[in-house]
């Protein structure tokens, strides 16, 4: 149970995969601009995260491993979230066809979220059980939206801000998310 | 920002009591570095230059100088107050606009990078260099507290003897502060409030897994200057009370975890600059309820 908790508190804050590992960063700057868009693109991605990296996990040890196929790995995850990532897009659009046109083109995007992909292999190269996996993929997927979430919020104050014209947008959010990341650098060798 | 200037005095007074003139060459470097690089970014941004008269670089430039150690090199001064102007507070917009305390910046950037400098205080019983009260709290190799605190280190009740006294001045210039309405009260008492009750409810009386105790965590190391002083600064902190309480709760719990369990001596710089982060969520999300 210890060991559980360990995993999800380094996942999340610990190797946050925004701030410590730097995955993500293309939702993390492309959909932070609204509010209620990154909160429902947060979710979203643990949706499709914390499933396609349990599917992921039985693929391998039970498939590909047997078969003797181990190197198809990366080819083989990168179906497992596209097909995730499919599912998730038809169920927004049918029940909320709002939602859908404002995540837009990131919807699909979730299938090339490097984090998504990430946390497979991550979880793969560890070694982790089942259940190591799944927890790993939660404590990933809340740490992406947790971070995505507090940042949008930042973002919606910067755009009162005064903020130079050479540093609008996309320059003083990169810069907002690497001071961001010094304050997740404290958290540096929790949990052993 | 004069009355901030004036609580710093008796935590400066006791500062340079201890630590001597090295300290007060520092506050003049950061000082001149601090003034010089707020009229070139104005100039940058075509901005009034009067602006300079508001004195807000120069509390960042103190209280820059006043959080790092007094025998820093030049350099590191410099980078500490350079990035902290221009990085955290022209970057976006100036005065009023800063996600984050840009001090605080400016010390965190300096952290990361030369954490060896930062890790030495001078003993104020002889002249040698040591590693301060929390340092040594934390690299002591499975001693016990008592073991780890040998008075002729210049340890003194609770932790560094020199430092009992600069956090005892801190605590009274930031109270005053307070009274006087600049500071919101609010932060640093829900700040202290949090570190004692961690530090007391994880309390053993002084074994060598220790993390030490509340007095302990409350007079050792920054903790006084950063609660009145970095922490309450009114535009990275939220508005509400509720919010505030919240924000200095998050300062207090970041700065236990990280002094007990991080691999930093202390946590007070992530601390503020997690909450500052989690500041325009908190007000988000406060309004949102009361609306």
């Amino acid at each position: 149970m210890q060991e559980l908790a360990l995993i999800l508190v380094g996942a999340l804050l610990v190797n946050n995969f925004v701030l410590a590992q730097f995955l993500g960063l293309c939702p993390f700057i492309g959909v932070s601009g609204n509010y209620d868009t990154a909160v429902s693109m947060g979710f979203a991605t643990t949706f499709v995260l914390t499933l396609s990296a349990c599917l992921s996990h039985v693929s391998y040890h039970y498939v590909l491993v047997p078969l003797g196929l181990g190197y198809l790995n990366i080819i083989t995850f990168v179906v497992i979230i596209a097909s995730v990532v499919q599912f998730t897009e038809l169920f927004v659009r049918s029940v909320s066809p709002l939602l859908h046109q404002a995540l837009g083109i990131y919807l699909p995007l979730i299938t090339t979220n490097c984090a998504v992909l990430g946390v497979a292999l991550l979880a793969l190269g560890q070694g982790l059980t089942f259940l190591q996996t799944m927890v790993y993929a939660i404590g990933a997927a809340l740490g992406f939206t947790a971070v995505l979430v507090v940042f949008a919020a930042m973002r919606e104050r910067l755009e009162h801000a005064d903020v130079p014209a050479a540093f609008q947008g996309a320059p003083i959010a990169l810069v907002s998310a690497g001071i961001l990341s010094l304050a997740f650098l404290g958290f540096a060798g929790l949990g052993g | 920002m004069l009355w901030v200037l004036i609580a710093l005095l008796p935590g400066s007074v006791a500062m340079s009591y201890f630590y001597g003139t090295s300290y007060l060459v520092n506050v003049t470097v950061a000082l001149l570095a601090g003034l010089a690089s707020e009229a070139a970014c104005l100039a940058l941004r075509r901005a009034p230059l009067s602006q300079l008269g508001d004195g807000s670089a120069a509390v960042t430039a103190i209280l820059l100088a006043l959080a790092l150690p007094p025998n820093v090199p030049i350099a590191v001064v410099l980078v500490a107050v350079v990035s902290a102007i221009s990085l955290a507070k022209h970057l976006y917009g100036g005065l009023g606009h800063n996600l984050f305390n840009p001090a605080m910046v400016g010390y965190a950037i300096v952290l990361i990078s030369f954490p060896a400098d930062l890790a030495l205080w001078p003993s104020p019983t002889d002249a040698n260099t040591g590693a301060t009260a929390l340092v040594s709290m934390r690299f002591r190799d499975g001693l016990t507290v008592a073991e780890a605190w040998r008075p002729e280190q210049g340890f003194g009740l609770v932790g560094d003897f020199s430092w009992e006294w600069i956090n005892l001045a801190f605590l009274g210039g930031g109270l005053l502060l307070c009274l006087k309405g600049f500071a919101a009260w609010r932060v640093p008492a829900a700040m202290l409030a949090t570190l004692g009750a961690f530090a007391l409810v994880t309390y053993d009386g002084g074994s060598s897994a220790s993390a030490g105790s509340p007095m302990f965590h409350w007079f050792s190391g920054a903790t006084m200057l950063a609660a009145f002083f970095f922490a309450t600064d009114p535009v990275t902190h939220p508005i509400s009370h509720r919010g505030q309480l919240i924000f200095g709760a998050i300062v207090g719990a970041m700065t236990f975890v990280v002094r007990a369990y991080g691999n930093y001596p202390d946590g007070l710089a992530f601390g503020i600059l997690l909450a500052n982060a989690l500041t325009p969520f908190l007000d988000k999300r406060l309004a949102a309820v009361r609306a």
